[in-house]
């Protein structure tokens, strides 16, 4: 049973190694909107370090924000993305009528966010270290801790997006693909969230991400993390993760018991 | 009507006054039938009849509103993955993805399917569908026949007790459709499974199918052996009863 399980996380994330391989247009975006990215950061923290009073490094506190909010949105977008392959090649039908099981599925596509995130996370490492001079001993351990809690919001948050797409069918994409733009003004990548109004302060604090950009800044500081806190974005991810999950399985029960999944395949897509 | 045992010994399939409704419409009102080891067994009905509802139920993406089903006596509602993984399909709306090449699909359903021996089974299945020279041709290039008998081929890969054919040869020349036809009768053949098969083609029923099932409005309305039962209800040809019971039920004794 066992074996039969990691052999069809396998499949998933086998299917996602075929369509790369043969595909230049699926490997690029990999890797080139986070060049873009580090290179446009990095060329303006080097800008600002330039005007501003000695003594401020712009590197770690801007560069660093940019480079972990690029791989947040890497890992949710490589969850989203291996689930519309299975839209845009109209699969789900093959696939649900299989033995598959829906954790088993799940399973398959955080997989696969993991091998291409992790990708894009090394070339961003890569080119801010070398070409901008980002050193990670500014963060320390906690950098281990950072990451961990901004990938399992990006699975959370990956799950979800699925969820929405399979309930309001393909066109709903578009209103996946911003979710990390519009969350980032409430998780304070590039400030403190004390320069919120207060309303915003709310939501803040049900996003984990908030308490990393604010980790990274203490850090920076040369102040420590706070533990609580820290404990609290990974708990707040851990239970996001459980709860998009959740809303997945009932999103499939609902697309089973109306008939959404089987015209899904036959009918919505032609 | 209860469940018909099939005539090859123990049911691989068995349906229990199955019903699926969509608010206030019934979409199929509480069919029983069964599906024996050997067996093939023809859905025959109009479009809209529900035909393509059972089988979706049958495969476990479609919930059903009552009823039971059982493949290899598993209970599909309790222990859906292990009922499943008796079974394969192939379908003319479910084609392969079409961005992977035959040999990529094979594999990856054969990893799902838990396949042993895959690349054996895969070479086989190449060689038994005429696939070999598209081995390493992505899906979405081939003619509709050859997309056809790829999924044919992944239907095959786990030697399903229970192959579920939704208009398997529509696409298909007389002699491609011909050729699959005997595969399939080979395969029910060989004595593991059974095939439930729907088809507008009551020349292909006729010549396959060891029984069929006359499907109306979500109801079972007549069954039997197809060879005999046009005679047995004053027609000459299993297209003419179709076409009696699709439109005028009632002048051969049955609603």
């Amino acid at each position: 049973m066992r074996r039969a399980r990691l052999h069809r996380l396998a499949a998933i994330l086998l299917r996602q190694v075929y369509l790369m391989r043969g595909s230049p247009a699926r490997v690029l975006p990999l890797f080139a909107w986070v060049t873009v990215d580090i290179l446009l950061w990095g060329f303006i923290t080097r800008y600002l370090n330039s005007v501003s009073s000695p003594g401020f490094d712009f590197v770690p506190v801007l560069l660093g924000a940019v480079l972990l909010w690029d791989f947040f949105t890497r890992v949710m977008h490589g969850v989203t993305t291996a689930f519309l392959e299975d839209v845009w090649s109209r699969n789900f039908l093959n696939f649900f009528a299989s033995p598959l099981s829906i954790a088993e599925y799940l399973g398959g596509l955080v997989v696969t966010s993991i091998a291409t995130s992790a990708v894009g996370l090394g070339v961003m490492l890569v080119l801010a270290t070398t070409a901008f001079g980002l050193s990670w001993f500014a963060y320390g351990a906690m950098l281990v801790p950072f990451l961990l809690v901004l990938f399992l919001f990006g699975i959370a948050l990956g799950i979800l997006g699925t969820a929405v797409v399979l309930r309001f069918g393909p066109a709903s994409e578009w209103l996946v693909w911003p979710v990390p733009a519009l969350l980032s003004p409430f998780v304070g990548v590039f400030y403190p969230l004390s320069t919120l109004p207060l309303w915003m302060h709310y939501p803040a604090r049900l996003l984990p991400p908030s308490y990393v950009f604010e980790g990274v800044r203490s850090v920076i500081a040369g102040g420590t993390v706070s533990v609580p806190a820290l404990l609290t974005s990974g708990g707040l991810a851990l239970a996001d993760i459980l709860l998009a999950g959740w809303c997945f399985a009932r999103t499939y029960r609902h697309a089973v018991r109306t008939g959404l999944l089987a015209r899904y395949s036959a009918e919505t897509l032609s | 009507m209860p469940p018909q045992p099939g005539s090859g010994g123990a049911e691989v399939l068995s349906v229990e006054r199955l019903g699926k409704r969509y608010g206030a419409t019934v979409a199929v009102d509480g069919v029983s039938f069964a599906v024996g080891r050997r067996e093939i067994v023809g859905l025959l009905g109009p479009n809209g009849a529900g035909k393509t509802t059972i089988l979706n139920m049958i495969l476990g993406v479609l919930e059903p509103s009552s009823g039971a089903i059982r493949i290899e006596g598993i209970d599909l509602a309790a222990r859906r993955s292990r009922a499943i993984a008796h079974t394969n399909f192939a379908a003319v709306y479910a084609p392969l993805p079409g961005n992977l090449t035959v040999w990529q699909n094979l594999r990856i359903f054969g990893l799902i399917y838990g396949v042993r021996g895959l690349a054996a089974r895969i070479d086989t299945l190449l060689d038994q569908f005429d696939l070999r020279p598209f081995r390493n041709v992505k899906c979405g290039v081939l003619s509709s026949g050859e997309q056809t008998r790829a999924s044919l081929a992944k239907a095959m890969l786990n030697r399903p007790r229970l192959l579920l054919l939704d208009e398997p040869t529509a696409s298909l020349d007389p002699a491609t459709a011909r050729d699959i036809r005997a595969k399939i009768r080979e395969f029910a053949g060989q004595g593991t499974g059974g095939v439930l098969w729907t088809s507008h083609n009551m020349y292909e029923v006729t010549e396959v199918c060891d029984r069929v099932l006359f499907l109306s409005r979500g109801n079972i309305l007549l069954a039997g052996n197809p060879k005999t039962l046009p005679a047995d209800h004053g027609k000459t040809t299993l297209e003419e009863l179709f076409i009696t019971v699709a439109r005028e039920p009632l002048t051969l004794g049955i609603q």
